[in-house]
């Protein structure tokens, strides 16, 4: 079992080591430099220094949608679904935390907690949406989903060109800052990272954790997504479930916006998502839904994202490296499983005929 | 409100409609492509990855060889081994088609960034242009449809091959009987999954070419992420025209429309015009929505005509893995 365990993690980190060698190679650079640059480029040593402090609240404020995505994906992949509605979830929640961050004036503190809110709020209703499609509509809830995912893509730009414009110029860049009381407080005056927000990514990998572990309604939601017809007919009201946890994965991932446009960003972008959702997607494939496992993977994914993003300047090198070793490694671990029980499978066959002849 | 009228009524010249016509070639592929694949009952999730990194393929073969035609090839083989993974992770390790192509669609996606890095603003030997000699002079339709180069009548014939395969012949029968009742095919002495392999590679050599289509006629050369979301919007099109080639196909043209439509909106209404080009995916909801809806479909129950033109529910087992045992 442990060698099996071992042999699990060995192939795909083996994999990734010898295709990412063979890819700088192939791009003629030495492939040592690059590596090194994206581990110096996100969690460089000494933190303390001013510039890599920063680096270190760039890569934890990255970890923390990509972390609250993939916390909130655990609910709706034990339930079932395929939420690749996620980024519009995440969007809408940075539409929802900008329109408090604009529009509404506070003290400080009332402020941050209502665009935290706010963004909960919105991609839980976007989420919904997926949700009733699905089970009200018969949309399958991935198709739904990637298309609210465009649809509030497009909300996103309209409110930037049009009604939220910069004042003054024309620009598609983005809209004005956002006033200073509703950004999310952060540790020292030029870094981004936000203890709140730590604080509630790691609250919600505990929350969905206990969820599983200690809940009748997460039990309940592991039936749903098991096998539907009979959690239906042992009288689980499955649709409620299923739109619950569409529910819960929208919170988090909205509250993921709010991180990304008050924490991050400090305004609304139009690419506010990062691509965060799909990353968690991967992160959560990759953690085979295990909720405390997300916690390094997300970690690991915000340290080549931010780290690679250094490529490009220093190295020449195009910094969508990063993103191949993401979809390497994946890939490679999700093949490397599925043939090991492809393999233990055709051995328990062989074995059971050998026992009957 | 006027500067709307006009736009509107621009569309309907024959040089908008022949653009329209010539811009739609990626998109037939690779609508094509994973409509076989899909109604064999393997969903290509990764088509908005595999397409770039197949238009990535042919571009740099043809940039690199001088030949616009060897790059057709290249793309469709990229094409034919993103498709053949997800097979086989399905079919052969009973992962998630979905999962599958997710991945994919990740991968390949950067893999076409990285590589093509340094490919970016180069410009390779374009398709020759190809008008049909005296079909070309017919008024109106010599210039919509016959004026164009051989990978636009290429494109139109896929459609019309498709078609005629899938509905007209023994083959596509099966194929269909493969994505609908896999069990049932299976009975019949149908080889289940090798026909799955088959249609998905065909598919995948389909969405390929629809890659090489785009970097080597539509928009000639290669940039960051040149075929970006091209792959949803298939996806979207391919349920929007519920799984039917031809209805697929109009689906293709409709969006090219719109997008003409929005180009011309741009001066007056810079923000509409943003925004038009993702009402495929409201689009297909709704056409989700309403083909889905329990009082339409018992009345259209009554009316075979329009239920065999309205009505389209997915491939039965789509998605789903089957195995013969």
């Amino acid at each position: 079992m442990s060698l099996s365990r071992l042999r699990n993690a060995a192939i795909p980190v083996g994999v990734v080591l010898v295709s990412t060698v063979g890819l700088l190679i192939l791009a003629g650079t030495n492939p040592w430099d690059p590596l090194r640059l994206i581990v110096e480029g996100s969690v460089g040593w000494p933190p303390f220094e001013d510039g890599t402090a920063n680096k270190v609240g760039d890569t934890f404020m990255v970890w923390v949608p990509i972390v609250l995505a993939s916390a909130g994906l655990i609910v709706t992949f034990s339930a079932g679904m395929w939420n690749i509605g996620i980024e519009g979830q995440i969007i809408m929640g940075a539409i929802a935390a900008s329109f408090v961050a604009r529009e509404v004036s506070a003290s400080r503190p009332v402020l941050v907690l209502l665009t935290i809110l706010a963004g909960a709020v919105g991609g839980l209703l976007w989420g919904l949406l997926v949700g009733v499609l699905r089970t009200a509509g018969g949309v399958n809830e991935i198709f739904g989903g990637l298309g609210l995912d465009f649809v509030a893509v497009s909300l996103t730009t309209y409110l930037i060109i049009d009604p939220w414009r910069r004042s003054g110029v024309a620009s598609t860049s983005g809209t004005d800052p956002f006033p200073t009381d509703a950004l999310l407080p952060t540790l020292g005056a030029t870094s981004r990272l936000s203890p709140l927000m730590i604080v509630i990514a790691l609250l919600a990998v505990v929350g969905v954790w206990l969820l599983f572990r200690g809940t009748l309604y997460g039990l309940r939601l592991k039936a749903v997504g098991r096998n539907r017809t009979s959690s239906f007919l042992m009288g689980i009201p499955t649709n409620r479930y299923l739109l619950g946890s569409f529910m819960i994965c929208g919170a988090l991932a909205g509250i993921a916006g709010t991180s990304q446009a008050t924490g991050f960003h400090f305004r609304l972008i139009p690419a506010i998502s990062g691509n965060y959702g799909f990353l968690a997607i991967l992160v959560v494939l990759l953690a085979r839904s295990r909720a405390f496992w997300i916690v390094p993977i997300s970690f690991f994914f915000a340290m080549i994202a931010v780290g690679s993003s250094q490529l490009d300047l220093r190295l020449d090198l195009s910094s969508t490296l990063g993103g191949v070793l993401q979809g390497v490694l994946v890939l490679s671990a999700m093949f490397g499983l599925g043939w090991g029980a492809y393999r233990a499978r055709a051995r328990a066959v062989a074995s059971m005929s050998e026992d009957g002849g | 409100m006027s500067g709307v009228l006009n736009a509107f009524g621009d569309m309907f010249d024959t040089a908008t409609i022949a653009s329209i016509v010539a811009a739609a070639s990626p998109l037939l592929f690779a609508a094509m492509g994973e409509t076989i694949s899909e109604k064999a009952g393997v969903i290509n999730l990764s088509v908005d990855g595999s397409m770039m990194l197949a238009a990535l393929a042919g571009f740099v073969v043809a940039f690199e060889t001088d030949s616009v035609w060897l790059g057709f090839p290249a793309a469709a083989a990229v094409g034919v081994v993103v498709a053949l993974a997800i097979a086989f992770g399905n079919i052969k390790l009973s992962l998630n088609q979905v999962a599958v192509g997710f991945v994919l669609f990740a991968l390949s996606t950067e893999l076409s960034r990285f590589l093509g890095s340094s490919y970016v603003g180069r410009r390779p030997v374009a398709v020759p242009a190809w008008d049909i000699p005296g079909l070309s002079s017919i008024p109106f339709f010599g210039r919509v449809f016959f004026d164009h180069n051989v990978l636009v009548y290429a494109s139109l014939l896929t459609v019309m091959a498709t078609y005629l395969f899938m509905y007209k012949t023994r083959r596509g029968l099966e194929l269909q009987g493969v994505g609908e009742r896999p069990e049932a095919a299976h009975a019949r002495g149908i080889a289940v999954n090798r026909l799955r392999y088959i249609y998905t590679a065909i598919g995948g050599a389909l969405i390929g070419i629809g890659g090489a289509a785009f970097t080597l006629d539509v928009k000639l050369g290669w940039s960051d992420r040149p075929t970006r979301n091209f792959g949803w919007i298939v996806l979207a099109i391919v349920i929007f025209g519920g799984w039917h080639p031809l209805r697929a196909a109009f689906g293709v043209f409709l969006f090219g429309a719109l997008q003409a439509f929005a180009l011309n909106l741009q001066p007056e209404f810079p923000s509409l015009s943003q925004v038009l080009p993702s009402i495929p995916f409201p689009a297909m909801i709704l056409a989700l929505v309403i083909v889905n809806w329990k009082a339409l479909r018992t009345w259209l129950d009554r009316y075979p005509f329009l239920r065999a033109v309205l009505r389209s529910d997915p491939p039965t087992a789509i998605g789903t893995r089957f195995e013969a045992d």
